[in-house]
């Protein structure tokens, strides 16, 4: 099965005519497409941005308008992205977390 | 010096609201900051796609209100230059007339100080949680429609869309029209609701066609419509990863429909933080179910030179936002000696007041549920952020005694995780009111905390900022 088998979003309009965006996703390298977002950019080749922090249950955002909160990305240093209102950049290095990690 | 050269205008947010008011200051000789969250002007409705993305016309993007979309997008682009536009910025605190504001991709933070405040901060979605709302592919409704319009992305490929609400029928014809599977649309309001509020609805025969198209248009193209539904659950696969149905109650009976993606929410709620840290005065509004800050028919608030425009003050819509963004700026305006055009005002309030009549049938066509809490079952998350559950807060109830919002946030957690209680205020508010058979307007209202959002332990100050 490939990866796009369990993207949650799917591309339905703007799908040519943008530059491809390279990034890392679980360490694996990953195309984006320029103005895509960080959510958008991880959610249209898996299922989920992260792990609850109590539940442990994965989690792919709600509100995708910066007020949910729920959309929080790990980058490979650490660092937290907050993925519907973050635009994905090249070699950006996203967890998720989908690994057990 | 004129009184007026002394004044530091200040818009936070814009939507439709905030561009009205900034395109009116700059009318009368003033230059306001305005600062806004998104990158690019137009707020949640008339949200911009990324300039990369221009393949759709301002039709698709926006349908009937396409024209009104141009209207605000032009009005702000022609504002260029004679404003200051801090956009992809957060103001996450206010304080001694300076606000805090951070620059979301350079982590920087500003002191923007003020003379005057239009706080325009719109709204997001009211949530009532069911059961497998926080499996991966169940979003708010305005969140989907936010996946379409910026992203060029739908949710899932057979989605169902419940709740109630106008979004709800203009989200699945959304979805319908840019070649999405939609399920069905699931809508908690009865068909006699609908009927019962249509006198009010026609004092807005544009708006009300509107809704009519939307819900004649699904019919026809095949779209499974159900009202008077109760949610029961998102169903999900064993490892809990994704949706793979819903179940509600139609009547006595149980039912289930196969999907990959819920799109849910009951109409909106307010944005109020910032009117909380700046110090207004809340209300309870039966309207609105909610607190909200007062607000006097030109949009001054009860905190001298803080005024208050749009859904950020109470749901009334796009238009509305428009109309009261002038309106509060004119307000301003005159409160510091500057002469308006009072015609113009009168005009403003009487198309603000006209339209509630028709605010109230909305409210009678799709109403909240009054029965959720009652439903709610003990397992069923209501804090996404900490997963605080109904259960939870039943028992805080019973052996803590906490009768009011914040006691309950302080012994649950409700409310306190990421989102402050944007998702779950709404919800652990009717909790609270059901377990202790108090009215909704007497469990209080959680108070808004500086940051109002998360920022960074560390964060740079910006260029030349005075902070």
């Amino acid at each position: 099965m490939t990866m796009t088998a369990h993207a949650l979003l799917h591309r339905v309009a703007e799908k040519s005519g943008r530059e491809a965006v390279p990034f890392t996703l679980d360490g694996a390298p990953a195309s984006a497409l320029a103005g895509d977002t960080v959510l958008t950019a991880v959610l249209t080749q898996c299922d989920q941005l992260r792990r609850n922090e109590f539940s442990g249950l994965p989690r792919a955002g709600f509100c995708m308008m910066g007020a949910c909160q729920d959309c929080w990305i790990a980058t490979d240093e650490g660092e937290r992205l907050r993925a519907c209102s973050t635009f994905i950049a090249p070699g950006m290095a996203l967890v998720t977390g989908k690994n057990g990690a | 010096m004129t009184k007026a050269d002394a004044i530091r205008p200040v818009i936070v947010g814009a939507g439709p609201a905030g561009v009205r008011a900034a395109q009116t200051l700059v009318a009368h000789g003033l230059r306001p900051v305005v600062i806004d969250e998104a990158p690019r002007a137009g707020g949640q409705i008339y949200r911009r796609p990324p300039a990369g993305l221009a393949q759709r016309t301002a039709r698709t993007l926006y349908g009937f209100e396409s024209t009104r979309a141009d209207a605000v997008h032009a009005a702000f682009d022609a504002l260029q230059g004679r404003i200051e536009h801090l956009g992809d910025s957060l103001v996450w605190n206010a304080q001694d007339h300076r606000l805090d504001v951070m620059h979301n991709p350079t982590r920087s933070n500003r002191r923007v100080p003020y003379s005057h405040l239009i706080a325009a901060t719109g709204a997001t979605d009211r949530v009532l949680p069911v059961p497998g709302w926080t499996l991966p592919g169940v979003y708010t409704l305005g969140g989907a429609q936010v996946a379409l319009k910026f992203q060029g992305c739908a949710i899932g490929q057979r989605v169902v869309f419940m709740g109630t609400g106008p979004l709800l029928y203009l989200v699945a014809y959304q979805y319908a029209k840019a070649g999405v599977k939609v399920a069905a649309v699931l809508d908690t309001a009865r068909l006699a609701d609908q009927l019962a509020a249509t006198p009010a609805m026609l004092t807005q025969p544009a708006v009300f066609a509107k809704g009519v198209y939307y819900v004649g248009w699904l019919r026809a193209h095949g779209v499974a419509l159900h009202s008077g539904v109760r949610p029961l659950r998102v169903l999900g696969d064993e490892q809990q990863s994704r949706v793979t149905g819903v179940a509600w109650q139609d009547g006595a009976e149980e039912r289930t429909l196969a999907c990959d993606a819920v799109g849910f929410g009951y109409a909106l709620r307010s944005e109020t933080q910032l009117a909380d840290l700046l110090g207004c005065r809340f209300d309870y509004v039966p309207l609105h179910r909610a607190h909200l800050p007062v607000r006097d028919a030109a949009g001054r608030s009860s905190v001298e030179g803080v005024y208050l425009a749009g859904d950020g003050a109470g749901i009334m819509g796009a238009d509305a936002a428009e109309w009261a963004g002038e309106r509060a700026a004119l307000a301003l305006l005159a409160d510091n000696g500057v002469a308006v055009d009072t015609a113009r005002a009168a005009e403003l309030e009487r198309r603000l007041h006209k339209l509630a009549g028709f605010r109230r049938g909305l409210e009678r066509a799709f109403p909240v549920p009054q029965d959720w809490a009652a439903h709610a079952p003990d397992e069923l998350v209501i804090c996404r952020c900490e997963n605080v559950t109904a259960g939870t807060l039943r028992q805080t109830v019973a052996t803590a005694g906490a009768d009011e919002l914040n006691r309950l946030k302080a012994l649950s957690r409700v409310g306190m995780g990421r989102c402050q209680g944007r998702m779950c205020g709404v919800a652990a508010a009717e909790i609270l009111a059901h377990a202790t058979q108090q009215p909704l307007q007497q469990v209080g209202r959680l108070r808004g905390q500086a940051p109002i959002k998360p920022i960074p332990i560390r964060l740079v100050p910006a260029e030349g900022a005075d902070a």
